[in-house]
């Protein structure tokens, strides 16, 4: 069951026809996503899909604008992209959690706050209460190499979220770790989605993972990076492990996983089943 | 829902051990070196006693000692004198140089044009071997005045200290960068919260470098003139007067002095920068 | 602090810009390095000269340059390290350059200094190569011999710590007035980074591939010459730029007491003692042995760029 987005009043991300192409000495190298139009509605969680070279990481960063696009255009909260990183609109999390080693778990939840000129007060309670949120509060005074990679991932989305921005960007997150800690960590991040109300923008590299996660799921391909499908998944929240067992969560696997087919994305049939062994191993980028 | 509990990380190696097992460790880890000290100096001092080593001034080490002893603080040379005022020209100079260096590492790090201007002239004062431009530096700050051999400190640890602190400010994590783009941060926040702490261990790597530098340089310094009170002087005046015994006290003094001021900066080390890899014990 | 970043993203870095797709690289770049190189040249030279405008002697040349012009100027500072003595106009340092070494000799002092240079570089060149295989030699003992690094190790550290100075007139009397003498002080000198450099550069290679040697069955030699050797190169180029300058400190430092009359060392003291009353030649000496420490250091380079054609340097000795 596919359908298209149309653009609504509540769109919070709202992209328009946009190219991105890199080019070295004027000569182009790659086009790396071609003739985008896509719009996410506010409360909305989309999660990006694509194999390697479909642009589905750049789309993000084009969002978060720490890329410009070549042609077409951003707009985020009715911002230009520019804007709204200025504004603060979003967080992001990357694939490694990225935390300062030299700043234990609380001042690197911090950090970003301290950039934005938060009082001391206000930046000990957020601190605190977005490390709650993820379940870490025990951790405040550690510091990060003594942590777990999945408990640095929680660090990182605390961080994301600490200065309450709509909208949360994460790139393959949990690709570097293990199928258990993964699905747990899914878990956390509904958990946490239900909790704020925040529209979030997921990219993905595991067919499950988009499934389980998303209220839609965009289905990219590459060379060049397009969007070929747009996936609605219809099954019910609250979703849970039992989610994970119903006929519904593999049809809509199968149905993702014949658009990506389509789309060109793994013409031969080991070709999705090798990415899925890739995404075992702990993802590839 | 709740999720699974924490996840601890022990940081590789056996679990927690008794403070004595740990000790124990340590001292087995150190046996070799031991080892081999003793069995040098004593192999040292029975070949001096029953061999007649005419072309080598080498006096046994109990002779080494007994120099060490009587000329402590008395006679012609007293050593703990000499050591102390060399020791505080080593730390004049590598304050200097240590100071300079970051302040170009700084300016350097942020203008690109900077940087490609002055990093061939650093390069260029570092390949000027210090026994060119110690006897410069007596000239021109005074043969007597300490000053001058903290110059030739602070030329020869200059060079360390700026290499180091750019790659210290420049090379960082550029996921790292990219997030303090995402706050929209400004370059000085940038600097102040992300470079600055990135370079620390690349600073402590220069003035690790920089103890036994400074040490060398503020004697080879005073091998060129200075006042007679100072370990570079002792170790010419007592050689002149053949007394190789003092000599070689003089030089095992300045030995253990440079060891003793990288094991004190080793020591800050790891209070500043507790959080590095290499301070807590894995190997870099 | 490790990530993988996405090969497809560039990021936008401003002014800290490392990434190789930054404009003014290449073929560009390497004009603008040049010209830059001289600027700052420039820029030493003028700083000189201003430097001694405001606060060296009075400056007094009639008739400059043959124009017919004049030349006073009274400096409103005293700085003693700007006088005459202390720096001399770098022109005069050029002057003493081409004027004869001594005064009843025709060579100049530019062409006496080089012979010195070559003189001091080649006792350089040995004590590089010697110390450079006493350190691989080592290096490879001790990474092959858990027990033997940690027994001597901190004695190849504290090593360091003694002033060679101080060992150079003993050097001297055990081994005579000759080139036997410099050569060791100047391995001395250089031992000691490949030591280090070579010691981390013999064990970077991954774990894994270590591994898969041994599931070969290799023998340590095979290991080491098929894996470690190969791995070890860019640590080894790293520490022989360093060694180079250090071999040439080395050998300068030794031709004093070692009484070499041809070399950088000699001239260096000689002209020390000259210094009142020709200071520039003390400073034409300095230049030359900053030029031989370049010189060399840009040897190792170009060998480096040949030896790791396509590979990336390491980036800590």
């Amino acid at each position: 069951m596919t359908s298209e987005a149309s653009p609504t009043p509540d769109s919070v991300v709202r992209i328009a026809g946009l190219d991105k192409v890199f080019s070295r000495d004027g000569r182009v190298v790659t086009t790396a996503l071609q003739g985008i139009d896509l719009h996410i509605r506010r409360g909305e969680f989309v999660s990006l899909i694509g194999p390697s070279g479909c642009g589905k990481s750049t789309l993000l960063r084009l969002i978060g604008d720490l890329t410009e696009p070549t042609s077409g255009t951003v707009t985020i909260n009715g911002k230009p992209a520019p804007q709204a990183r200025r504004d603060r609109d979003y967080g992001m999390v990357f694939q490694a959690p990225v935390l300062f080693d030299w700043r234990t778990v609380e001042d690197n939840v911090k950090l970003p706050l301290e950039l934005m000129g938060y009082d001391r007060r206000r930046r000990e309670a957020r601190a605190h209460e977005m490390l709650e949120l993820v379940e870490l509060g025990e951790f405040l005074h550690h510091h990060p190499y003594q942590l777990s990679g999945g408990m640095q991932q929680r660090v990182a989305i605390a961080r994301a979220l600490a200065f309450e921005p709509s909208i949360l960007l994460m790139d393959e997150p949990f690709g570097a770790l293990d199928e258990m800690t993964r699905e747990r960590m899914n878990q956390e991040v509904l958990r946490i989605w239900e909790r704020t109300g925040i529209t979030v923008v997921f990219v993905t590299h595991s067919i499950p993972e988009a499934v389980f996660l998303s209220s839609r799921v965009v289905v990219m391909s590459a060379r060049p990076g397009r969007i070929t499908d747009v996936i609605e998944i219809d099954l019910p929240r609250p979703r849970d492990v039992e989610t994970r067992e119903q006929p519904r969560y593999f049809e809509r696997i199968t149905d993702v996983r014949e658009a990506l087919r389509r789309g060109g994305g793994g013409s031969e049939p080991g070709d999705i089943a090798s990415s899925d062994r890739a995404m075992a191993e702990g993802g590839i980028g | 829902m709740t999720t699974a509990l924490a996840e601890r990380r022990v940081p590789g190696g056996p679990p927690r051990e008794s403070r004595v097992a740990r000790w124990v460790g340590r001292a087995w880890f150190y046996l070799p070196a031991v080892v081999v000290f003793v069995g040098t100096i004593a192999l040292w001092e029975i070949v001096v006693r029953n061999v007649q080593i005419r072309a080598f001034p080498l006096p046994a080490p109990t002779q080494i000692a007994d120099a060490l002893q009587q000329n402590w603080s008395a006679g012609r040379w007293p050593l703990s004198k000499a050591a102390t005022a060399t020791l505080f020209e080593a730390i004049g100079g590598l304050a200097i140089g240590t100071t300079a260096g970051i302040g170009v590492a700084f300016v350097t790090a942020r203008f690109t044009t900077a940087r490609e201007l002055l990093l061939p002239l650093s390069i260029g004062a570092g390949a000027v071997p210090i026994i060119a431009f110690a006897p410069l530096m007596n000239n021109w700050f005074g043969v007597l005045n300490p000053l001058s051999k903290m110059m030739i400190v602070a030329v020869l640890v200059f060079f360390p200290v700026v290499i180091n602190m750019i790659r210290g400010l420049t090379q960082v994590d550029p996921a790292a960068l990219e997030l303090m783009r995402s706050y929209a941060s400004s370059e000085w926040a940038i600097l102040r919260k992300l470079r600055v702490p990135n370079a620390l261990p690349y600073f402590f790597t220069a003035l690790k470098v920089g103890t036994t530098l400074s040490l060398i340089g503020a004697i080879v310094g005073e091998y060129f003139g200075g006042s007679s009170e100072v370990l570079g002087r002792v170790i010419v005046q007592s050689a002149s007067a053949l007394r190789f015994d003092v000599t070689w006290a003089a030089i095992v003094l300045s030995a253990a002095t440079g060891i003793v001021f990288y094991l004190a900066v080793v020591a800050i080390e790891r209070l500043v920068i507790p959080w590095h890899a290499s301070v807590r014990g894995h190997e870099p | 602090m490790s990530t993988a970043v996405p090969a497809e993203a560039t990021p936008r870095l401003g002014r800290f810009r490392r990434s190789p797709d930054s404009v003014g690289a290449g073929r560009l770049g390497r004009s603008r390095r040049f010209v830059l190189l001289g600027a700052a040249f420039a820029f030493v030279l003028v700083a000189w000269e201003a430097v001694k405008w405001l606060g060296g002697v009075p400056w007094r040349f009639p008739n400059a340059l043959g124009l017919g012009v004049d030349v006073f100027h009274d400096p409103p500072f005293r700085w003693p390290f700007a006088s005459d003595l202390n720096l001399p106009h770098w022109w005069e340092i050029l002057g003493a350059l081409a004027a004869p070494v001594q005064r009843n000799q025709e060579a100049s002092l530019a062409e006496f200094l080089f012979g010195a240079a070559l003189y001091t570089w080649r006792e350089a060149g040995i004590g590089f190569v010697v110390g450079a295989l006493l350190g691989l030699t080592l290096a490879t003992v001790f990474v092959h011999s858990g027990l033997l690094e940690r027994a001597f190790v901190p004695y190849v550290v504290a090593s360091q710590t003694i002033p060679i100075l101080a060992l150079a007139p003993m050097i001297v009397l055990a081994f005579g007035q000759s080139v036997i003498s410099v050569v060791i002080i100047a391995t001395y000198l250089t031992f000691f980074p490949v030591t280090i450099a070579m010691i981390r550069g013999l064990r970077s290679p991954d774990p894994r591939a270590l591994e898969l040697m041994r599931s070969y069955a290799a023998s340590r030699w095979a290991v080491y010459r098929k894996v470690r050797l190969p791995a070890s190169i860019p640590y080894l180029f790293t520490a022989l730029k360093i060694a180079a300058t250090a071999s040439i400190v080395g050998a300068i430092i030794g031709e004093g007491p070692g009484g070499i009359p041809n070399g950088l060392g000699i001239a260096i003291i000689n002209f020390n003692t000259q210094y009142i009353t020709a200071p520039e030649k003390l400073w034409a000496a300095i230049l030359a042995s900053a030029l031989l420490g370049i010189a060399f250091f840009a040897l190792v380079r170009v060998a480096e760029l040949v030896a790791l054609r396509g590979r990336p340097a390491a980036t800590e000795g």
